[in-house]
């Protein structure tokens, strides 16, 4: 079981949130080139490692945090709220 | 050499290594107790090679086994960081066919069961592929609107498929609860004659055997620490044992090919997620074709063994991690009951879990790239074995050729800039 330490709620299973995924920065959509749009869309860092995501507490609090993950060992480091439009 | 596409038999019968397999062999072997030698042999890690594939399951293996058998290019190395078939061909659930949604996806696996069907005789080891027919349940109307989209699709490509109804399933399938009852009824199915299970290790060591009687080199434990490119173009390949001089790098790698292709400055669109798949202890034959539900997440089959294979869709969360959990046995378990109520007390002997190398559209990523020399055979998600033998025989005419043949050209890196996606979701994963 992975525990991923909610900001609002403590420690909650992972089966309670929806994974969201890598943080990757939303171009913007008066500058961005058709290639900034397909990176955005498509292209992931899929580390093995480190990582820096977001999570959704679906069944919770319903509020997104940020969470650095290990994807190998699924080992939690550091949490932080995330604000909605950084999704 | 044999020029022809399918002249690789009568090749590998001239080969001297290894001994061919046959009743009378083993009959003398027996008598004079007499061990086999080994399936293939190690070779040192020479400095340069023709062709590197990085990654020993099935496609990198076949994909060897065609170069040299189809095209005569036999300085080829395979390497892999761990033993052959330690990958997703060995974690799969061993399931074959070719029901797809879209004419590309149809042709494709359905050129991969052809293959497969004469598989054994070609390779001359026994693969057991078990051609009991694949059910895909419905239990709602929109899957089973999918499921006649499928079928005529299939049709159209020359693939037998076709929608039947519960009584129909009753019949192909007596354990399987079809009653209105069920907390998700039985609608219909699409039922698939050739599909089946085959034996995945045997794929894996027949090709790795067929390819090495043809002079390819196999590296177990052999992992690839970077990739040098000048020039755009590809020079090289490190490894923990030793540097190679290549011009040509195929990357078969699945669950671990960005990882790969981030060496060689190739950005790919796929996201590596864990499958769990489990296995009861083995009973007596009552289940004699493949059941599969989109909607409870399971594919269920009887090994010649008598053991249920059982496998899932993919975890809900990317990782490179191959550890079971007990929340996906237990809902496993629930699903796979509400499907045969009267497995309720055989045991589960074990679970495990493979890496699925995800695309946005459920469809592989094969074929050329920005850099020359090195080509992909990735995106290979939760429907890579099926694929083995097409995929390898399509990427060694690709390598051999510079020409990329018709039967991949769908799958194209390009394909997520022009915006022509391959959309299989509807019919490639059971997590939809």
């Amino acid at each position: 079981m992975i525990l991923l330490p909610c900001a609002w709620c403590g420690p909650r299973d992972a089966s309670e949130f929806q994974h969201v995924g890598e943080v990757v920065a939303r171009p913007d959509p008066a500058a961005a080139s058709p290639a900034q749009w397909r990176g955005y869309l498509y292209l992931r860092a899929n580390p093995c490692g480190w990582t820096t995501e977001t999570w959704y507490h679906r069944m919770g609090c319903r509020r997104y945090i940020r969470v650095e993950r290990h994807t190998e060992t699924n080992e939690v480091r550091a949490v932080h709220p995330a604000g909605v439009s950084d999704t | 050499m044999l020029a022809s596409t399918n002249g690789h038999r009568q090749q590998a019968r001239r080969a001297a290594y290894p001994a061919r397999y046959s009743a009378f062999g083993l009959l003398r072997r027996g008598l004079t107790h007499t061990d086999w030698p080994p399936a293939w042999r190690a070779h040192p890690l020479k400095g340069s090679y023709d062709v590197v594939i990085v990654g020993g399951g099935v496609h990198g293996l076949a994909a060897a086994y065609y170069l040299a058998a189809n095209h005569g290019i036999t300085d080829v190395a395979v390497l892999d960081k761990g033993y052959m078939g330690s990958g997703g061909s060995g974690r799969n659930t061993a399931i074959l066919r070719s029901n797809y949604l879209t004419p590309e996806g149809v042709r494709f696996y359905d050129r991969s069961i052809q293959l497969y069907r004469r598989l054994a005789a070609d390779l001359d080891f026994n693969v057991m592929f078990s051609q009991r027919g694949h059910l895909t349940l419905a239990h709602s109307d929109s899957s089973l609107r999918t499921m006649r989209w499928r079928a005529e699709v299939n049709k159209a490509q020359g693939v037998d498929s076709d929608v039947i109804g519960p009584a129909e399933i009753k019949r192909l399938a007596p354990f399987l609860d079809v009653g209105a009852g069920a907390r998700y009824p039985v609608l219909g199915a699409l039922w698939h004659p050739p599909g089946g299970i085959i034996r995945h290790d045997a794929v894996v060591w027949g090709y790795a055997r067929g390819a090495d009687a043809l002079g390819v080199h196999i590296h177990q434990n052999t992992e690839v620490t970077g990739i040098d490119v000048a020039g755009g173009r590809v020079r090289g390949v490190r490894t923990s044992r030793g540097d190679i001089a290549t011009p040509i790098v195929l990357n078969a790698t699945a669950g671990w090919s960005t990882l790969i292709s981030d060496m060689a400055g190739v950005p790919m669109p796929i996201q590596t997620f864990p499958l769990q798949a489990a296995v009861t202890e083995p009973v007596k034959p009552f289940l004699s074709t493949v059941i599969v539900s989109g909607t409870l997440h399971v594919y269920i089959s009887q090994t010649d063994r008598g053991e249920l294979v059982f496998g899932a869709s993919v975890d809900p969360f990317t990782s490179y991690s191959m550890r079971g959990s007990l929340e996906f046995i237990e809902g496993l378990a629930g699903h796979v009951l509400e499907l045969m109520p009267a497995l309720v007390k055989v045991r589960v002997l074990r679970q495990w879990a493979g890496l699925c190398d995800m695309t946005p559209d459920f469809s592989p990523v094969m074929g050329h790239t920005t850099v020359e020399g090195f080509l992909v055979d990735a995106g290979w998600g939760t429907y890579g074995f099926k694929a083995g033998p097409v995929s390898g025989e399509a990427m060694a005419r690709c390598i051999a050729t510079g020409q990329v043949p018709e039967i991949i050209a769908a799958f194209s890196l390009e394909r997520f800039a022009s915006g022509a996606l391959v959309g299989e979701k509807g019919a490639a994963a059971v997590g939809h």
